[in-house]
């Protein structure tokens, strides 16, 4: 293993963040106090409660998950796209390095940073509302394993996409999407039947459940399938991962 | 000679079908620098990528320090450094910390004094805390060259290393690479410029077409393949070449003061023992001689013109 070279990728990758330390965090801090005024605050007054959680702290957690499923992509995808832009991911290719080394300074600085936007969203949340949290170990579990596989999504939009447009593309039209259309911001119970049925097919309402349930112990669905779904995303995107390496897909001809 | 690179039957043909290499085979001895020739496109840089993990070979196999470069890859990809043809280079990293990352992604631990000791080598150490952006062109091929180096490999690859490079800086890379040579380090080199792979290469290999057409010791090469150029300056200028020297290669000045005659050194007769006799015969008088070796990029020319 090939030490050296996941530190070496792993800090250029932190410190490239640090360069642009006020963007990476004011934007999310600001676009997560004005959900809380428009939503809690605005929207959320007109709603009592839901499973006996008030509105505005019930939204904690899909906010929270939103933060971190766009900050991963958005952080793991650009993290690899841009030394695929401009030339530089040369020296990487040619590097005594495996693809889990390359996966793991990647992902793993991509992960560390939407891990530490959550933590900076879920402080912000405390300012305007009262946060319980019942299943603290559940709740890292669920914050990492989310950062982690949605990280290593990004790192295949990264590798697959050769525009820019095609970087902005899923996020855009998929991803956020999914998180509001998951309960971020409602209880899936709240929907006609229907809807309820077809939202069942959302991936991203299991994270939002699973990761809730460790909050205030409310769910929309058991907190074992919720697991179980991000473990099977997250092998999927490994899979994908192993993959590319091995075919060499988009980066070496 | 020991093999530091073995390559056989190496092919590559790209997904869009076309035969960048066709089954090039080629030793490289340890220490010794290897310059690669050949017009745009024959092949040079697919070559070095394939060698250093970039391209994948579609055929055939190569080994560096007696490792297969497929399958274990790690050794020999940290014997290896590159500095590729394109500039490539993180704009808003500063010199040293973009060295000391290359050192760090090819194994090794960090040793700040060793990348001080190649930036001053490559005399960016003025540089050393400066954003690569405010660097000029030629420092930032520098740059690449630096970041080659960290991680101390044992064979160098250099794509075009001095295009953009001013000729006083081209010369002081020249002295790095002999330098690197004295200390062991195998380099390839590949370059338009034939003086520099006639000044630096201890053997040159042309590539034209994907086809490797010759790897040989320079002077052999030059010796065996170099032409001749006999010029003799007359007493008394011709009108015309007289009949009685009749003979191929041999051309009147356009001024007619001398007699221009190109001759092959490979052949058993070069024909000059003739010529001579033939010009006492016409009683044409001599007043100088003057032979010339041609140059390689002269050998080279006629080379890929051949192939063709
Ligand atoms: N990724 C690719 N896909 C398809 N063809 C390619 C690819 N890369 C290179 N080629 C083709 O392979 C041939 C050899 O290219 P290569 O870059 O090895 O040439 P070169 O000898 O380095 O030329 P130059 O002196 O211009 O650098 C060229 O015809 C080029 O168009
Ligand atoms: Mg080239």
């Amino acid at each position: 293993m090939n030490l050296y070279a996941v530190k070496s990728i792993y800090l250029f990758e932190m410190h490239r963040a640090w360069r642009t330390i006020l963007q990476s965090v004011v934007s999310p801090v600001i676009s997560t106090s004005l959900y809380f005024i428009v939503f809690g605050a605005a929207i959320g007054s007109r709603i009592n409660t839901i499973d006996g959680v008030s509105y505005g702290a019930y939204i904690v957690p899909g906010l929270i998950m939103l933060t971190l499923l766009q900050q991963s992509i958005a952080a793991a995808s650009f993290g690899i796209y841009f030394p695929k832009f401009i030339g530089t991911i040369y020296e990487v290719l040619s590097a005594p390095v495996s693809f889990l080394e390359i996966v793991l300074g990647y992902v793993g600085a991509a992960a560390t940073k939407s891990i530490i936007l959550g933590t900076i969203i879920l402080i912000t949340a405390t300012f305007f509302v009262h946060v319980r949290i019942d299943h603290p170990f559940w709740m890292v579990l669920f914050f990492a394993l989310t950062a982690i596989s949605f990280s290593l999504f990004g790192f295949i939009i990264g590798i697959w996409a050769d525009t820019f447009e095609k970087l902005q593309l899923i996020p855009l039209l998929i991803v956020t999407p999914l998180v509001f259309l998951g309960g971020s911001f409602y209880s899936i119970r709240m929907l006609p039947p229907f809807w309820q049925t077809v939202t069942l097919f959302n991936p991203v309402l299991y994270l939002i459940s699973g990761f809730r349930w460790s909050f205030y112990e409310v769910s929309d669905v058991g907190v074992a399938v919720s697991l179980a779904m991000i473990l099977v995303f997250l092998a999927i995107c490994l899979g994908l991962v192993w993959w590319i390496f091995k075919t060499g897909y988009r980066l070496k001809s | 000679m020991d093999p530091v690179i073995a390559i056989s039957g190496l092919s590559k043909t790209y997904e869009d079908g076309y035969e960048a290499l066709k089954s090039v085979d080629l030793t490289i001895g340890k220490g010794e620098i290897f310059a690669l020739l050949g017009p745009n496109g024959a092949g040079k840089t697919t070559l070095i990528s394939i060698l250093c993990g970039l391209v994948k070979p579609t055929g055939g196999s190569a080994t560096v320090g007696g490792y297969d470069i497929v399958h274990d890859y790690r050794k020999t990809r940290s014997m290896i450094g590159l500095v590729p043809q394109e500039l490539t280079t993180d704009q808003f990293e500063t010199v040293f910390a973009t060295t000391s990352f290359s050192r760090g992604l090819f194994g090794r631990p960090a040793k700040p004094d060793y990348i001080d000791q190649v930036l001053t080598d490559l005399s960016l150490i003025d540089r050393r805390d400066n954003k690569i952006m405010t660097l000029s062109g030629g420092m930032k091929r520098r740059v690449m060259i630096a970041k080659a180096l960290a991680h101390e490999p044992t064979v160098l690859f250099l794509d075009e290393p001095s295009a953009g490079v001013d000729v006083e800086l081209r010369k002081g890379m020249w002295d790095v690479v002999r330098r690197l040579r004295d200390s062991g380090v195998t380099i390839i080199l590949t370059t338009h410029y034939i003086e520099e792979a006639e000044e630096m290469a201890d053997r040159i290999g042309v590539i034209s077409k994907g086809e490797l057409m010759l790897a040989e010791e320079k002077h052999a090469l030059m010796a065996k393949l170099g032409r001749k150029t006999l010029t003799i300056q007359l007493q008394e200028p011709l009108e015309a070449l007289p009949d009685q020297l009749g003979k191929d290669g041999l051309e009147l000045a356009e001024d007619g003061t001398a007699l221009v005659y190109e001759y092959d050194t490979r052949s058993e007769r070069t024909g000059i023992g003739a010529l001579i006799a033939d010009l006492n015969r016409a009683d044409i008088r001599v007043k100088d001689l003057d032979t010339k070796q041609s140059s390689l990029e002269e050998i080279f020319v006629r080379l890929v013109r051949e192939g063709q």
